[in-house]
């Protein structure tokens, strides 16, 4: 082997570059990003505001969300000691509000956190070993796809009865699909590229290389998709318990809250579109703060 | 902490062995047609010597990654295997774990070949992480490998890859290749993407290394000024075959093979005198799918004739270790033994 110009050390110089910083994660910068966007710190503040709310609700509601009086029923927003006014059965208003977030916020996350868990892993698992494994997952998941996802869930609810452990169950399988099918994708994606390879290469077990090569660049895709899904998860949970397959009564969900109050839609209807006026503004929130972190975690290098 | 495999069959034993090495890509799967394969890499054979560096060139699609990929596991060969050091790799021999601590690769992009959600020290200390190297001393050996490859570890162990240039970036890629103390590396173009200036520096920091570490090289180029300087042997691949095998001086200064002197002719001249104004080779590579009967380059080449279309030619030795598989190459010397 013959050899060109050479430094007297025998290696080539380092090459001299800026000053040693302190490395800035990938997840710091992600943060930096979203702080700029006004609209998505905007939702962001609108549902940290509500989380807050809610979890206090003992504390912020003035009266208990399920007594009421007849004699004070449908008093008309801006009543003194009813800020918000009260419903059909003369329950406050504000604090069957308040209380029915608890239900809504919860059965709006706890079924996409759980396929998120559920679908997450295999449509990883399914996008990393490929061939015969991915043919049985995905062609599962497109059965459960061919039904639109309310009629699913509404089939399930349906034949499981009401209440709140069996709306979470029918909204967990109606959100898998999609979630294996998007995580499915993003693996597909990654599996192939060199620096899979060379861990590969390095002999490495599948566990490994799934949980410390392909998770971390799996994982924002993933979660940016089921943040859009919170969404749809309440609209659809809104949707079942007023239906009644949902949340019973006299328990305070704004879904159920609609519901039982559109016999007053003529009488008082501000009143009775102010639980679909929580649901409105809460899904908007979530969806633009899921878009503005899909904006955020785009941007490469 | 993660010792090197020790030598076996003494320095005579070829490192590695690949012995009828052929992989063909499935294609199409409709019922009605036959089956079509890609003849990816067709029924080759080589060997690697301790401590020498073998140099593989071709054009595009001859295959040249694909036997990378072959020689490194990657991929399940179609048929054919590859001995390393006397051992052969599977279920009876050497096993997988364990070839691989013997043998690393560099990627030819250095950017999609460094995890961009690690920092370079996680990238390094990875592998022998994997091979049950505790984490303080993986990340101490990746510190020692970092100052090998000229990079200090205080500025860089940190850092994400795209914070670091190309050429940082596949000095990174080369430490990582080192962190299991392996006794062949596969280069699979290192140096391709890069600036000359930057390819220079690569090229000289791969040649100390290998000094350095006692190491074996097979180094994949499409650069052939970059494999005369580098290769002590080199290998030239046309359509997933073996064309010709010779030491560097033998084959650059009296290639045999019309294929390459094709190729060496294609090399831009600094002499204005020796400049050519037509091409050496005419037409593109045949469809891999479908390669030509008998000799594979005989729709190209300008000495073909009918027997080249009959049967494949056989390796011809030209010289001690030069050898090519031409029908031409072989007419001639024998016309010259009579």
């Amino acid at each position: 082997m013959k050899n060109i110009a050479h430094s007297p050390m025998g290696l080539p110089e380092p090459i001299i570059v800026t000053p040693a910083h302190v490395a800035d994660g990938y997840w710091r910068g992600v943060l930096g990003r979203l702080m700029q966007d006004r609209l998505t710190v905007l939702s962001c503040g609108i549902l940290l505001i509500m989380l807050i709310v809610i979890v206090f609700a003992p504390v912020f509601a003035p009266y208990s969300p399920t007594d009421g009086s007849i004699a004070r029923r449908l008093r008309p927003v801006g009543t003194p000691g009813h800020l918000l006014g009260t419903d059909e059965l003369g329950r406050d208003m504000l604090s069957r509000m308040i209380y029915g977030g608890r239900f809504s916020w919860f059965i709006g996350i706890t079924p996409v956190a759980l396929a998120l868990l559920i679908g997450g892993s295999l449509g990883i698992v399914a996008g990393f070993f490929g061939g015969t494994t991915n043919m049985v997952i995905m062609r599962v998941t497109d059965v459960f796809y061919a039904f639109p996802s309310v009629l699913l869930a509404v089939a399930i609810s349906g034949a499981l009865g009401a209440g709140l452990g069996n709306t979470i169950l029918s909204l967990t399988i109606v959100f898998i699909p999609p979630i294996i099918r998007v995580a499915e994708s993003v693996t597909t994606g990654v599996r192939n590229l060199d620096y899979i390879e060379a861990a590969r290469a390095s002999g490495a077990s599948a566990s490994s290389l799934v949980r410390i090569q392909v998770l971390p660049n799996v994982l924002g895709p993933i979660f940016v998709y089921a943040t859009g899904l919170v969404s749809i998860s309440m609209i659809i949970a809104s949707g079942l318990s007023f239906l009644g397959l949902g949340v019973t009564p006299p328990n305070a969900e704004w879904g159920l809250m609609l519901n039982t109050l559109r016999s007053a839609i003529y009488s008082q209807p501000l009143i009775a579109s102010l639980p679909g006026l929580c649901i409105f503004v809460t899904s908007i929130c979530f969806n633009l703060a899921s878009d503005g972190l899909r904006t955020a975690m785009d941007v490469r290098a | 902490m993660i010792e090197r495999m020790p030598d076996r069959g003494g320095p005579q034993q070829p490192l590695l062995i690949a012995r009828g090495l052929t992989k063909h890509f499935p294609l199409s799967k409709s019922l009605m047609r036959r089956r079509e394969v890609v003849q990816a890499v067709d029924n080759i054979d080589f060997s690697v010597m301790k401590g020498e560096t073998l140099g593989i060139v071709g054009e595009s699609g001859c295959g040249k990654s694909t036997a990378s990929r072959l020689i490194m596991q990657l991929i399940e060969p179609t048929s054919g295997e590859v001995i390393f050091d006397g051992e052969s790799i599977g279920r009876s021999g050497l096993s997988l774990k364990k070839y691989r601590r013997q043998v690393q690769m560099v990627f030819q992009d250095s950017y999609s070949s460094l995890n961009p959600r690690l920092t370079i020290e996680e990238s390094i200390s990875y592998a022998p992480m994997v091979h049950g190297v505790p984490k303080s001393k993986a990340i101490s050996r990746t510190h020692e490998l970092l100052e090998a490859v000229g990079l200090a570890p205080s500025q860089y162990a940190r850092r994400y890859p795209h914070e670091l240039s190309g050429g940082q970036r596949q000095r990174i890629n080369i430490a990582r290749a080192l962190a299991l103390h392996p006794r062949l590396i596969v280069l699979d173009e290192p140096v391709s993407a890069l600036d000359k200036s930057v390819e220079a520096q690569v090229l000289n920091l791969l040649i100390d290394l290998k000094k350095q570490f006692d190491l074996t090289y097979i180094f994949i180029s499409h650069d052939l000024n970059v494999v005369e300087h580098v290769a002590d042997r080199v290998l030239v691949m046309y359509l997933g075959k073996i064309a010709e095998i010779g030491p560097v001086d033998s084959l650059f200064s009296d290639p045999a093979h019309p294929y390459t002197q094709a190729l060496l002719d294609s090399r831009p001249s600094m002499d204005p005198s020796r400049r050519r104004t037509e091409p050496p080779l005419f037409g593109d590579p045949p469809n891999p799918i479908n390669p030509p009967s008998g000799c594979r380059f005989r729709t190209r080449c300008r000495k073909a004739w009918g027997l080249c279309a009959e049967q494949p030619p056989p390796f011809h030795q030209i010289k001690p270790n030069h050898s090519a598989s031409c029908h031409a190459v072989a007419l001639e010397a024998e016309r010259v033994s009579e």
